[in-house]
Order: C-alpha cells, then structure tokens, then sequence
C-alpha cells in the first residue's frame, strides 16, 4: 500500500497487530468507481465531534436568544466568554481583515480541537488520518490564493517571477509546501500521541495502566493538541494577512 | 547468509532506514531548546512581556518541529505503508 493511495483512501496505516490498535480500522467497505472505500474510525469520530458542535451551538442559540443582551447569565456567559477569547485572538492578528475571515478561523478552532481531545474519550482522533488535515489544509490554501488573486490581481502570478525569472520553480515549490507542511505538521503530532498511546496500552501489563496514562493524556491529548490548533489556525491567518497586505 | 529471503531484506532494511530517519530528531531538538533559551532570556528582560514572548516561542518552536516530523512521517511509512514491498513482484 503506497503513500499515494493513502491519502485518497481512508485505510491508511491498516492494522496488522490486533494488541496494537493504534490503526485506523475500517467498520464497512464498499466501492466507490472501482476504488474500495470504507467508514471507518475517522469518520465515525468526526461525526461525534460534529455532534457536539452541533449540540452546543443549538443550547449557546437557544441560551443566547432567550436570555437578556445586556445581562448575560449561566451558560450565555460561558458562550459570550469563548467567542470574545476568540474573536480577540483574530483581531489581533488579521487586524482590519479579521471580520472577513473570522468565521472561518473559529470554526477550524473549534473542530481541530475537539478532534485532538477526542483522543481523552477513548476515540480515535479524526486529525491523526492524513486525508483530514491535508482535507483542512487545502481549504487554508485556497484562501490564501484567493486573498493574493484579490488583493494583487495578477500579480499573484508575476510574483512568482520575482526577483529573477528563473526562480519560478523555486517559487512554485514554495507555495505549494504551504499546505503540505501544515497538514504534515498536525498529521505527524496527532499520529505519534496516538501510537504512543496505543504502544502503552497495548504493549505494558495492566499495573502500568493505573494512573500514569493521565501524564500522557495530558501531555499528548491536551497540551500537544491546544498547541497544534493554535498553531495551524494562527498560520493560517498569518499566511492570509501576508497576502492580504501584500503592495500591489 | 543464503537463506533471507527477498522480502525479508527489504523489511530489514526498512527497519535500519526507519532509525536512520528519525535521527532528523536532533534538529528541532536543537532548535526548540534554543528557542526555549532565548525566550526565558527574554522573560527574564521584560517579565512584562511574557504572554506574548510565550506565544512567539511556541509557534516559532511548532514550525521548527516540522523537519523532524517530516522524518517521522518517513519512518512510519516504512514502518506500516512501506512502498518498496510493493516493488517485488
């Protein structure tokens, strides 16, 4: 199985070592124009945390609506509270453009997040499948090209071309290992938390399985997974400013 | 030294290459730490700063991670989608 089907099927990294099971593993397989496709652990993670944004965004509306706008109260503080951490997060980095873009960056907030702590629930998280980040990353790449097309119109394209013709090749690469480095960068952390994990509890004897796990849920889950998210959405909204701000 | 197989050599020498890759380890490991270093010189010169110095630190020392996890992503290729098996036929 190569690295070039991998990330066009699901079923990458298949298990080989049932006392392992770190892998994705796939629960129904069916064929989609003549490729053998299946639902697997990832998408039934990603489902899950769907889910839960789901529910939480309908109980913040219902909260938000019902409840007073100049007295905020219980759970609409809550709400209130996380939205103006956030949206100060964008501002303070996009500046005048963050009203644009702000959506889009809360909602990569909040789903990177809840998939890489999906993993303190027993789940497999959504982010350690390539097909997911690199999924991710090529909507960020997207943006940053249509922020470049807006702003510079054609020069999008002559800016490849600068400072010497010749270094166009050069330049493409460089724009094209944008995305491929953020998906590698939040693939490659969320897949070592989760095969440390699985190495631990699959490999030790059930003493060591008593408490000592939470350091490493705490460590991979939690820290490793806040960092990463703040990582691939403040990324995301340098590389688009940067483009944004670009002279003409 | 007759009797390995094809496949058995290709799988041992995956193994060798999957330790070889992660030697790409040593230079974030390098790069963190110093990055680490600077910050806590910072903090020590303007405490005030900390949020902010704390919040560069990361991201510069996440984007340094990158080449290691590259080597990572190298070696669990070999490890568990290894390519060159796929080449015997």
């Amino acid at each position: 199985m190569g690295f070039g089907t991998a990330a066009l099927s699901p079923v990458f990294l298949a298990s080989q070592d049932a006392s392992t099971d770190f892998m994705i593993q796939s629960y129904v397989d069916y064929s989609f124009f003549g490729h053998t496709v299946s639902i697997c652990t990832t998408h039934v993670t990603t489902i899950i945390v769907m889910a839960v944004i789901l529910i939480f965004a309908l109980i913040a509306r219902r909260s938000v609506l019902k409840g007073d706008p100049d007295a905020p109260s219980g759970f609409q503080n809550v709400v209130e509270l996380l939205i103006e951490f956030l949206d100060g997060v964008v501002t303070n980095n996009m500046g005048t453009h963050s009203r644009k873009y702000a959506n889009y960056i809360l909602t990569l907030m909040i789903f990177i997040f809840l998939s890489n702590i999906s993993g303190l629930f027993g789940l497999r998280p959504p982010t350690a499948d390539y097909a997911v980040t690199i999924g991710l990353a090529v909507i960020t790449f997207i943006l940053i090209q249509y922020a470049a097309i807006k702003t510079s119109k054609l020069g999008a394209f002559t800016d490849l071309f600068k400072p010497l013709p010749f270094l166009f090749p050069i330049n493409l690469i460089g724009e094209l290992a944008t995305p491929l480095s953020l998906s590698l960068r939040l693939f490659g952390n969320m897949l070592a938390g989760t095969i440390m994990l699985g190495l631990y509890y699959g490999l030790l004897p059930w003493f060591a399985k008593l408490g000592i796990p939470v350091a490493l849920h705490g460590y991979f889950d939690l820290f490793s997974g806040a960092i990463q998210t703040y990582v691939f959405s403040m990324l995301t909204m340098v590389f688009i400013t940067q483009k944004l701000d670009a002279d003409a | 030294m007759s009797n390995i197989t094809n496949e058995g050599l290709i799988l041992a020498c995956s193994a060798v290459g999957a330790g070889l890759a992660m030697i790409a380890g040593i230079g974030p490991g390098v790069g963190q730490g110093y990055a680490a270093g600077q910050g806590a010189a910072a903090v020590g010169r303007n405490p005030g700063a900390k949020g902010d110095i704390t919040s560069t630190m990361l991201l510069g020392q996440a984007v340094a991670e990158t080449t290691g996890l590259y080597g990572l992503v190298i070696a669990l290729i070999l490890l568990y989608a290894n390519p060159l098996l796929g080449k015997l036929n």
